[in-house]
């Protein structure tokens, strides 16, 4: 069909259920159609690949780009470390110095430097790896411990990554930039939380986020107990489609521990999760052609 | 003046749970939220904000259209692809000034933008420093290293001694931040493959800056053997281990009305926490 779709699930928080169930979406969606490809999007905490044991069978370093100074042609002249708006490069007399870690790439340095004696130097910020669990391929990005910036390695991940057919992508937790550079690429983001006081704080955050970049959004239910006002009336005040709810189920909790997804659990919930994939389908084709100028699926 | 900072690999564990109790416990203390982008700790401590400051992160870059050549020489070399039809969009520009400097007109300047708020406040279990950052904005980092600065400087002022901090989820950069002068870290691992594999990458980060480390697991008995892993994997790495807390419904009973489970002393949980914090003493 060369159709595509992407997901992204995102969740304003940690724990609240995100990777069980991005991971049991692609596990359904993979036994339904041609090419479904999962993205691990949480480069910090990859942890996907324990409810999906891909084979990896690539890797590839991540670079970014970096000043090195050529000590032959600097003139110690301090421009560089003056127009450094993140404090990367330090001009000690006879000893210019870069902190690479510090460094946003953002090429200041190399274009500016009058005597021409900086070139672009590059530095490895982590791993893209790739493999196939069955025929859904599986992709994941890994930081390199102590690196502090993610999104040029969520971008690497991503144009790699993403293709034709559906493509799941678990983003990471919270809402500043590495959430909103996951979730930039995606056709509709399918908010996760629980219906507790935190769960719901999260999940305005969360919701504020996708309305701001106006990208289409609905909402699911973990771990509900049946009474999830808290959750409803959200949703309800802020226009944001409820897909459904997962109930609580201790069983559900011990088969995380134990590297099992939601679906791998309950095989049961899989038409649950079918059917969300086909109401996000249905929302996003009903958005055709308005682009990304709409406000968070208010329209529903 | 010490500080401990609560830490977890990654959300859900019950940092924000623990970190609640321990500001319940430990007397003569400042509290600091700095998971300022999903900052939670003020729903059961339920703060009384006395002071707001607002929050700026690095400075954006500004076009004025009256100066502006429209060379299209600043979206060219812009490498954050931050700049549209001459005006900046301002949550792609990371404030790096690249196109004020290359303008020929002049026409481009940086200029502050307010990205969150920070508060302080009082509560029931003493003063608090947390913040909000607005969604989607950066420099998160740098929002929890001000609640840090402005928690410190509180401790100072009101002269008390330990200042608790509840951290940010990952091992990235408002993770980092939390790192420089912190005395512990005090880490919630959950026994789950997940969690394992978390707290190992949690501890290498703690080991590359030095940053001493203890572990206390959360809802052991839900999964045995991982618990036995995660205590082979402390005593492994020489980190003293705090204790562990059972599942307990009622933890996620006082979470659904937002209040803290030490308030239920007989709760197995309270129990175990309290023994947890007699162990964390004797680190400090």
């Amino acid at each position: 069909m060369g159709e595509s779709l992407t997901v992204a699930v995102a969740s304003g928080k940690g724990g609240t259920g995100k990777t069980s169930l991005a991971t049991s979406l692609a596990r359904v969606a993979s036994a339904q159609y041609e090419r479904v490809a999962y993205l691990d999007c949480d480069v910090e905490e990859p942890n996907g690949h324990i409810f999906l044991p891909a084979t990896l069978e690539r890797k590839e370093i991540i670079h970014v780009e970096v000043p090195e100074i050529d000590q032959e042609k600097c003139d110690y002249c301090g421009y560089c470390a003056q127009i450094c708006a993140f404090n990367a490069l330090a001009i000690l007399p006879g000893a210019p110095l870069v902190f690479a870690n510090l460094c946003h790439s953002c090429a200041g340095c190399w274009t500016l430097c009058p005597q021409k004696a900086i070139r672009v130097g590059k530095r490895g910020i982590g791993v893209v790896e790739t493999g196939h669990l069955g025929h859904m391929e599986f992709w994941q990005g890994r930081l390199d411990p102590g690196v502090a910036t993610s999104p040029p390695l969520i971008d690497a991940l991503q144009k790699r990554g993403l293709g034709p057919g559906i493509n799941i992508l678990d983003a990471p937790p919270g809402t500043s930039c590495p959430v909103v550079r996951t979730v930039e690429r995606a056709d509709f983001v399918l908010l996760v939380t629980e219906p507790t006081p935190f769960g719901r704080h999260d999940l305005e955050l969360a919701a504020a986020m996708v309305r701001q970049m106006g990208l289409p959004a609905g909402v699911v239910i973990n771990r509900s107990s049946g009474d999830d006002g808290i959750i409803e009336d959200f949703c309800r005040q802020s226009g944001l489609p409820l897909l459904g709810r997962l109930p609580w189920e201790r069983r559900v909790a011990e088969g995380y521990a134990a590297g099992l997804c939601a679906v791998e659990v309950m095989p049961r919930w899989r038409p649950l999760f079918l059917d969300w994939l086909q109401r996000i389908r249905e929302i996003v084709a009903g958005r055709g052609g308005e682009g990304s100028a709409g406000n968070c699926g208010a329209e529903r | 003046m010490r500080e401990i900072v609560v830490l977890s690999g990654k959300g859900g564990t019950g940092k924000t749970s623990f970190s609640a109790a321990l500001a319940n416990l430990a007397e003569g203390k400042v509290l600091a939220d700095a998971d300022v982008d999903a900052a939670n700790l003020h729903l059961v401590l339920r703060p009384r904000v006395s002071e707001a400051y607002p929050f700026y992160g690095l400075p954006v870059a500004y076009i004025d259209r009256d100066r502006c050549g429209q060379c299209g020489q600043c979206a060219e070399f812009c490498r954050f692809q931050a700049i549209a039809d001459f005006s900046v969009r301002q949550e792609k520009c990371e404030g790096c000034g690249v196109c004020a400097h290359i303008c020929p007109g002049g026409a481009i300047e940086r200029r502050p933008r307010q990205v969150g708020e920070v508060y302080i406040s009082t509560t029931v279990a003493g003063p608090m420093v947390h913040a909000a950052l607005v969604a989607g904005a950066e420099n998160s980092g740098k929002l929890v290293a001000e609640v840090r600065r402005r928690a410190r400087a509180m401790a100072r002022a009101e002269n008390l001694s330990l200042i608790i901090t509840d951290g940010p989820p990952g091992i990235g950069c408002p993770v980092l931040s939390c790192l420089p002068d912190c005395d512990l870290a005090v880490l919630v691992a959950e026994p789950s493959a997940a969690g394992v594999h978390d707290l190992q990458r949690l501890l290498q980060v703690l080991q590359h800056f030095r940053v001493p480390a203890a572990v206390v697991i959360n809802k052991w008995d839900i999964a045995v053997q991982r618990t036995r892993e995660i205590e082979q994997l402390c005593a492994g790495r020489q980190v003293p281990l705090l204790g562990r807390i059972p599942f307990d419904s009622t933890v996620f009973r006082c979470l659904q009305q937002g209040q803290c489970y030490l308030n239920v002393p007989a709760a197995p949980a309270s129990r175990a926490t309290r023994q947890v914090w007699q162990a964390l003493q004797q680190l400090l």
